[in-house]
């Protein structure tokens, strides 16, 4: 069995026919994976900032992260449960999209780095100032690449 | 007296057709308009999370707000360019749409509600300034924000969708709400 097949065996899933035969399903969907994009940028951009000694230079970076982290996997996870089903709905189509493709391994590596580099070494207390301004650097490359190659999904 | 001459006249630009009708720039700037809602309802939202006395409890809500708002505005200002230049790329048709109408008068709606919180409610900040959960007028200002901005990306993302357009039948309501000219639907 082959990629395609699979993605194909994907799409022929109930929730993939139930949206594409739908009339709002599709866009619905789509406006909560926005709503949650906001969230997700929120959570991520106020903590990067922070480690870039942008904003919040009064408050201690691992206290600017853990608040902000409820609600970063809260986005996480609406981004999660809504992207799903709207890629179910045109795997193949998506199979030979080169914006998804750079989106979803993008995606891969910015939950690892968030989780086991950035949120991992800030909430060590130990890490220096250029540490920490080159991990709110490189998260905010990598979740900006997320949702830019996510954007242009629509477009290529 | 509707404002429909403008739209006609930005209509007549040839930067609006060349900006329409562009291979990349138009991807770009819509692109650029879905990226800075993060900067701009994200960062938005921590406050009003703030305000809300869901998250940073601890800090004072004008450390919060001094510090985080000015993204916001940044966010704000991207917003308003990039979404004046996909106005002035597609003018007429967005004039007519349903969903620009609506979102038009909830980010109305939000500016008040903006303004409502700047100059009175907040007037008694030092109050509740370090208060873990602000009073009920302060949460009640920040879930009108988060609610009238979600309103406004769910209807800014169904501008792009034609069900209401004033090219295809539609029944009256559709008809007054989006302003269609008569004339103009008869003859399609």
């Amino acid at each position: 069995m082959t990629l395609l097949d699979i993605f194909e065996r994907l799409e022929e899933m109930w929730i993939g026919e139930a949206i594409r035969t739908s009339y709002w399903l599709f866009p619905f969907i789509e406006a909560i994976h926005l709503v949650g994009l906001a969230l997700l940028g929120g959570t991520v951009i106020v903590v990067d900032l922070r480690l870039l000694g942008l904003t919040l230079r009064s408050r201690p970076v691992a206290q600017v992260l853990l608040n902000a982290r409820p609600y970063f996997i809260l986005a996480l996870l609406t981004m999660f449960s809504t992207g799903i089903p709207l890629a179910l709905s045109e795997m193949i189509k998506l199979y030979y999209n080169f914006s998804w493709w750079v989106k979803i391994s993008t995606l891969g590596v910015a939950i690892l780095f968030t989780f086991l580099v950035r949120d991992r070494i800030v909430t060590r207390h130990d890490a220096s100032r250029v540490t920490l301004g080159a991990l709110g650097l490189v998260s905010l490359v990598l979740w900006f690449t997320v949702a830019g190659a996510g954007r242009w999904i629509g477009f290529s | 007296m509707s404002l429909r001459w403008f739209a006609d006249w930005l209509d007549t630009h040839a930067w609006s057709t060349a900006l329409h009708e562009s291979f990349y720039m138009y991807p770009f700037i819509e692109t650029t308009h879905v990226l800075a809602l993060t900067l701009f309802v994200g960062t938005l939202a921590i406050v009003d999370l703030r305000m809300l006395g869901y998250a940073y409890r601890t800090t004072p809500i004008s450390t919060i707000s001094q510090s985080v708002l000015p993204w916001t505005v940044v966010g704000f200002v991207i917003m308003i360019v990039t979404g004046v230049l996909l106005f002035y790329a597609i003018p007429v048709r967005t004039y007519h749409s349903v969903w620009f109408r609506i979102k038009v008068i909830m980010i109305v709606l939000a500016a008040i509600n903006a303004v409502h919180y700047h100059y009175r409610i907040s007037k008694n900040r030092v109050l509740w300034d370090h208060a873990p959960k602000p009073p009920r007028s302060v949460r009640l200002t920040a879930a009108a924000s988060i609610f009238l901005w979600v309103v406004v990306i769910f209807t800014g993302r169904m501008i792009a969708y034609n069900w209401f357009d004033c090219d295809r039948p539609q029944p009256d309501w559709v008809i007054t709400v989006a302003g269609c000219v008569i004339d103009e639907v008869a003859t399609l």
